[in-house]
Protein backbone atom coordinates (compact mmCIF):
# COMPACT_ATOMS: atom_id res chain seq x y z
CA UNK A 1 0.00 0.00 0.00
CA UNK A 2 1.10 3.43 -0.90
CA UNK A 3 1.19 6.12 2.44
CA UNK A 4 2.94 9.20 2.24
CA UNK A 5 3.88 10.08 5.53
CA UNK A 6 4.98 13.69 6.69
CA UNK A 7 4.98 15.88 10.07
CA UNK A 8 3.51 19.52 9.67
CA UNK A 9 4.56 21.03 13.38
CA UNK A 10 3.32 18.31 15.72
CA UNK A 11 0.75 16.24 13.50
CA UNK A 12 1.58 13.25 11.13
CA UNK A 13 -0.36 13.69 7.82
CA UNK A 14 -1.30 10.22 6.45
CA UNK A 15 -1.23 10.80 2.87
CA UNK A 16 -3.17 7.15 1.36
CA UNK A 17 -1.99 7.20 -2.51
CA UNK A 18 -4.70 4.83 -3.20
CA UNK A 19 -7.64 4.55 -5.70
CA UNK A 20 -9.09 2.01 -3.28
CA UNK A 21 -9.05 1.82 0.38
CA UNK A 22 -10.52 -1.70 1.31
CA UNK A 23 -10.21 -5.54 2.60
CA UNK A 24 -7.03 -5.89 0.69
CA UNK A 25 -4.88 -3.07 1.71
CA UNK A 26 -6.88 -1.23 4.94
CA UNK A 27 -4.90 -3.54 7.28
CA UNK A 28 -1.92 -1.72 6.23
CA UNK A 29 -2.96 1.98 7.27
CA UNK A 30 -4.55 0.53 10.30
CA UNK A 31 -1.23 -1.07 11.56
CA UNK A 32 0.75 2.46 10.48
CA UNK A 33 -1.38 4.32 12.84
CA UNK A 34 -1.43 1.87 15.54
CA UNK A 35 2.75 1.96 15.44
CA UNK A 36 2.57 5.62 15.34
CA UNK A 37 0.29 6.04 18.29
CA UNK A 38 2.64 3.58 19.68
CA UNK A 39 5.94 5.71 18.75
CA UNK A 40 3.92 8.51 21.17
CA UNK A 41 2.86 10.40 18.96
CA UNK A 42 -0.88 12.13 19.82
CA UNK A 43 -2.29 13.72 16.41
CA UNK A 44 -2.74 12.12 13.41
CA UNK A 45 -4.45 13.20 10.25
CA UNK A 46 -5.38 10.39 7.56
CA UNK A 47 -6.06 12.66 4.24
CA UNK A 48 -8.37 10.84 1.49
CA UNK A 49 -7.70 12.58 -1.39
CA UNK A 50 -6.67 10.00 -3.70
CA UNK A 51 -9.27 7.61 -2.58
CA UNK A 52 -12.11 6.86 -4.33
CA UNK A 53 -13.40 3.75 -3.16
CA UNK A 54 -13.98 2.60 0.68
CA UNK A 55 -15.44 -0.65 1.54
CA UNK A 56 -16.89 -1.96 5.18
CA UNK A 57 -12.64 -2.72 5.51
CA UNK A 58 -11.49 0.67 4.81
CA UNK A 59 -13.93 2.14 7.42
CA UNK A 60 -13.14 -0.58 10.08
CA UNK A 61 -9.68 0.47 9.75
CA UNK A 62 -10.13 4.45 10.12
CA UNK A 63 -12.65 3.25 13.44
CA UNK A 64 -9.69 0.93 14.86
CA UNK A 65 -7.37 3.79 14.37
CA UNK A 66 -9.60 6.52 16.23
CA UNK A 67 -10.17 4.05 18.94
CA UNK A 68 -6.11 4.24 19.24
CA UNK A 69 -5.79 7.88 18.99
CA UNK A 70 -8.55 7.45 22.33
CA UNK A 71 -6.65 4.89 24.20
CA UNK A 72 -3.39 7.05 23.51
CA UNK A 73 -5.02 10.36 24.98
CA UNK A 74 -4.20 11.24 21.36
CA UNK A 75 -7.02 12.38 18.01
CA UNK A 76 -7.27 11.03 14.82
CA UNK A 77 -9.09 13.60 12.12
CA UNK A 78 -9.89 13.19 8.61
CA UNK A 79 -9.39 15.22 5.22
CA UNK A 80 -10.15 15.72 1.82
CA UNK A 81 -13.27 12.58 1.42
CA UNK A 82 -14.56 12.71 -1.80
CA UNK A 83 -18.23 12.54 -2.41
CA UNK A 84 -18.64 8.84 -2.72
CA UNK A 85 -16.29 8.04 0.23
CA UNK A 86 -18.26 10.67 2.34
CA UNK A 87 -21.59 9.02 1.83
CA UNK A 88 -20.48 5.82 3.49
CA UNK A 89 -19.29 7.62 6.15
CA UNK A 90 -22.77 8.86 6.10
CA UNK A 91 -24.30 5.67 5.36
CA UNK A 92 -23.02 4.56 8.81
CA UNK A 93 -22.68 7.03 10.58
CA UNK A 94 -19.37 7.70 10.92
CA UNK A 95 -19.48 11.03 10.03
CA UNK A 96 -20.91 11.84 13.50
CA UNK A 97 -17.60 10.09 15.29
CA UNK A 98 -14.82 11.97 13.07
CA UNK A 99 -13.98 15.51 12.43
CA UNK A 100 -13.62 15.86 8.48
CA UNK A 101 -12.37 18.62 7.06
CA UNK A 102 -12.51 19.69 3.43
CA UNK A 103 -8.96 20.27 2.75
CA UNK A 104 -5.44 19.02 4.44
CA UNK A 105 -4.96 22.82 4.83
CA UNK A 106 -7.89 23.62 7.08
CA UNK A 107 -7.63 20.79 9.01
CA UNK A 108 -3.79 21.71 9.59
CA UNK A 109 -5.25 24.78 10.74
CA UNK A 110 -7.85 24.07 12.97
CA UNK A 111 -6.30 20.25 14.41
CA UNK B 1 -35.97 -7.99 -29.94
CA UNK B 2 -35.45 -5.19 -27.97
CA UNK B 3 -34.47 -6.38 -25.01
CA UNK B 4 -31.36 -6.62 -23.61
CA UNK B 5 -30.20 -9.06 -21.21
CA UNK B 6 -26.35 -9.68 -20.06
CA UNK B 7 -24.67 -12.21 -18.05
CA UNK B 8 -21.34 -12.74 -16.60
CA UNK B 9 -19.91 -15.57 -14.99
CA UNK B 10 -16.87 -15.02 -13.11
CA UNK B 11 -14.52 -17.17 -11.25
CA UNK B 12 -11.53 -16.14 -9.88
CA UNK B 13 -9.18 -17.28 -6.87
CA UNK B 14 -10.11 -16.23 -3.22
CA UNK B 15 -7.51 -13.58 -2.99
CA UNK B 16 -8.64 -10.14 -1.93
CA UNK B 17 -6.39 -8.73 -4.48
CA UNK B 18 -8.87 -9.44 -7.22
CA UNK B 19 -11.41 -7.02 -5.34
CA UNK B 20 -10.13 -4.58 -7.64
CA UNK B 21 -10.96 -6.37 -10.41
CA UNK B 22 -14.45 -7.04 -9.90
CA UNK B 23 -15.32 -4.12 -8.51
CA UNK B 24 -13.97 -2.26 -12.04
CA UNK B 25 -16.26 -4.82 -13.74
CA UNK B 26 -19.53 -3.35 -11.31
CA UNK B 27 -18.54 -0.33 -12.16
CA UNK B 28 -18.37 -1.21 -16.02
CA UNK B 29 -21.95 -2.43 -16.05
CA UNK B 30 -23.43 0.65 -14.47
CA UNK B 31 -22.22 2.16 -17.66
CA UNK B 32 -23.63 -0.22 -19.89
CA UNK B 33 -27.21 0.68 -18.46
CA UNK B 34 -28.83 2.40 -21.48
CA UNK B 35 -32.43 2.88 -19.84
CA UNK B 36 -31.63 3.49 -15.65
CA UNK B 37 -32.49 6.91 -15.13
CA UNK B 38 -30.76 7.86 -11.96
CA UNK B 39 -27.57 8.79 -10.86
CA UNK B 40 -25.16 6.25 -13.21
CA UNK B 41 -21.72 7.37 -10.82
CA UNK B 42 -23.52 6.21 -7.98
CA UNK B 43 -25.23 3.22 -9.34
CA UNK B 44 -21.64 2.68 -10.11
CA UNK B 45 -20.43 2.96 -6.52
CA UNK B 46 -23.17 0.66 -4.76
CA UNK B 47 -22.47 -1.89 -7.73
CA UNK B 48 -18.43 -1.40 -6.76
CA UNK B 49 -19.18 -1.95 -3.13
CA UNK B 50 -21.76 -4.56 -2.59
CA UNK B 51 -19.56 -6.99 -4.96
CA UNK B 52 -17.04 -6.25 -2.65
CA UNK B 53 -18.33 -6.63 0.43
CA UNK B 54 -19.99 -9.85 -1.04
CA UNK B 55 -16.06 -11.30 -1.80
CA UNK B 56 -14.88 -10.20 1.02
CA UNK B 57 -17.37 -12.33 2.73
CA UNK B 58 -17.28 -15.50 0.40
CA UNK B 59 -13.11 -15.27 1.11
CA UNK B 60 -12.71 -14.14 4.97
CA UNK B 61 -15.91 -16.48 6.23
CA UNK B 62 -17.10 -18.63 3.69
CA UNK B 63 -14.16 -20.19 2.18
CA UNK B 64 -11.82 -18.94 5.38
CA UNK B 65 -9.05 -17.30 3.51
CA UNK B 66 -8.14 -20.67 1.51
CA UNK B 67 -6.36 -19.01 -1.44
CA UNK B 68 -6.61 -21.92 -4.05
CA UNK B 69 -10.63 -21.73 -3.47
CA UNK B 70 -12.40 -20.05 -6.61
CA UNK B 71 -15.24 -17.86 -5.71
CA UNK B 72 -17.74 -17.71 -8.11
CA UNK B 73 -19.83 -14.56 -9.15
CA UNK B 74 -22.67 -14.24 -11.23
CA UNK B 75 -23.87 -11.26 -12.51
CA UNK B 76 -27.18 -10.99 -14.46
CA UNK B 77 -28.76 -7.49 -16.21
CA UNK B 78 -31.75 -6.95 -17.77
CA UNK B 79 -33.49 -3.72 -18.21
CA UNK B 80 -35.00 -3.39 -15.23
CA UNK B 81 -33.60 -5.38 -12.60
CA UNK B 82 -29.50 -6.37 -11.64
CA UNK B 83 -29.34 -9.59 -9.88
CA UNK B 84 -25.90 -10.54 -8.26
CA UNK B 85 -25.00 -13.89 -7.20
CA UNK B 86 -21.92 -15.05 -4.99
CA UNK B 87 -21.20 -18.80 -4.61
CA UNK B 88 -18.84 -19.87 -1.67
CA UNK B 89 -18.59 -23.40 -0.50
CA UNK B 90 -17.92 -22.76 3.09
CA UNK B 91 -20.13 -23.60 6.51
CA UNK B 92 -22.34 -20.61 5.67
CA UNK B 93 -23.95 -18.69 8.30
CA UNK B 94 -27.77 -17.18 9.31
CA UNK B 95 -27.66 -13.87 7.39
CA UNK B 96 -30.69 -13.24 9.26
CA UNK B 97 -29.08 -13.63 12.67
CA UNK B 98 -26.31 -10.95 11.91
CA UNK B 99 -27.52 -7.72 13.56
CA UNK B 100 -27.24 -3.92 12.28
CA UNK B 101 -24.11 -2.42 13.28
CA UNK B 102 -24.75 -0.71 16.57
CA UNK B 103 -24.16 3.24 15.93
CA UNK B 104 -23.39 4.42 19.51
CA UNK B 105 -20.26 1.70 19.57
CA UNK B 106 -17.61 1.91 17.62
CA UNK B 107 -16.74 -1.78 15.98
CA UNK B 108 -13.84 -2.31 13.37
CA UNK B 109 -16.62 -4.86 12.30
CA UNK B 110 -19.65 -6.02 11.24
CA UNK B 111 -21.04 -3.05 8.45
CA UNK B 112 -20.60 -5.29 5.71
CA UNK B 113 -24.04 -6.90 5.57
CA UNK B 114 -25.35 -3.55 6.74
CA UNK B 115 -24.28 -1.97 3.50
CA UNK B 116 -25.07 -4.43 1.52
CA UNK B 117 -29.00 -4.52 2.58
CA UNK B 118 -28.70 -0.75 2.77
CA UNK B 119 -27.73 -0.22 -1.09
CA UNK B 120 -29.69 -3.20 -2.67
CA UNK B 121 -33.83 -3.95 -2.80
CA UNK B 122 -33.55 -7.92 -1.09
CA UNK B 123 -30.64 -9.66 -0.27
CA UNK B 124 -30.58 -13.79 1.09
CA UNK B 125 -28.10 -16.01 1.57
CA UNK B 126 -29.15 -19.85 1.38
CA UNK B 127 -28.20 -23.70 1.18
CA UNK B 128 -27.22 -24.63 -2.55
CA UNK B 129 -25.46 -27.57 -4.24
CA UNK B 130 -21.99 -27.63 -2.70
CA UNK B 131 -22.23 -24.86 -0.53
CA UNK B 132 -24.30 -21.64 -0.59
CA UNK B 133 -25.32 -18.03 -2.16
CA UNK B 134 -25.34 -14.50 -1.31
CA UNK B 135 -28.10 -13.76 -3.70
CA UNK B 136 -28.53 -9.52 -4.29
CA UNK B 137 -30.87 -7.90 -6.18
CA UNK B 138 -31.75 -4.13 -7.39
CA UNK B 139 -34.93 -2.78 -9.08
CA UNK B 140 -32.97 -0.53 -11.95
CA UNK B 141 -36.33 2.16 -12.69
Amino acid sequence: MNLKTEKKNDIIVINVKEERLDAHNSGELKNEMQKLFEEGNKNILVDLKDVRFIDSSGLGALVSGFKNAISHQGNLKLSSLQPQVKSMFELTRLHRVFEISASTSEALDNY
Amino acid sequence: MDKKEIELDIKVPNQTRYLSLIGRIGEDIAKELDKYAGDRETLAYHINLVLTEAMVNAIKYANTEDPDKLVHILINISDDELVIKVFDKGQGFDINSIPPPNFEKLEDRGRGIFLIRSLMDSVCYRKVRNGNMLEMSKKLH
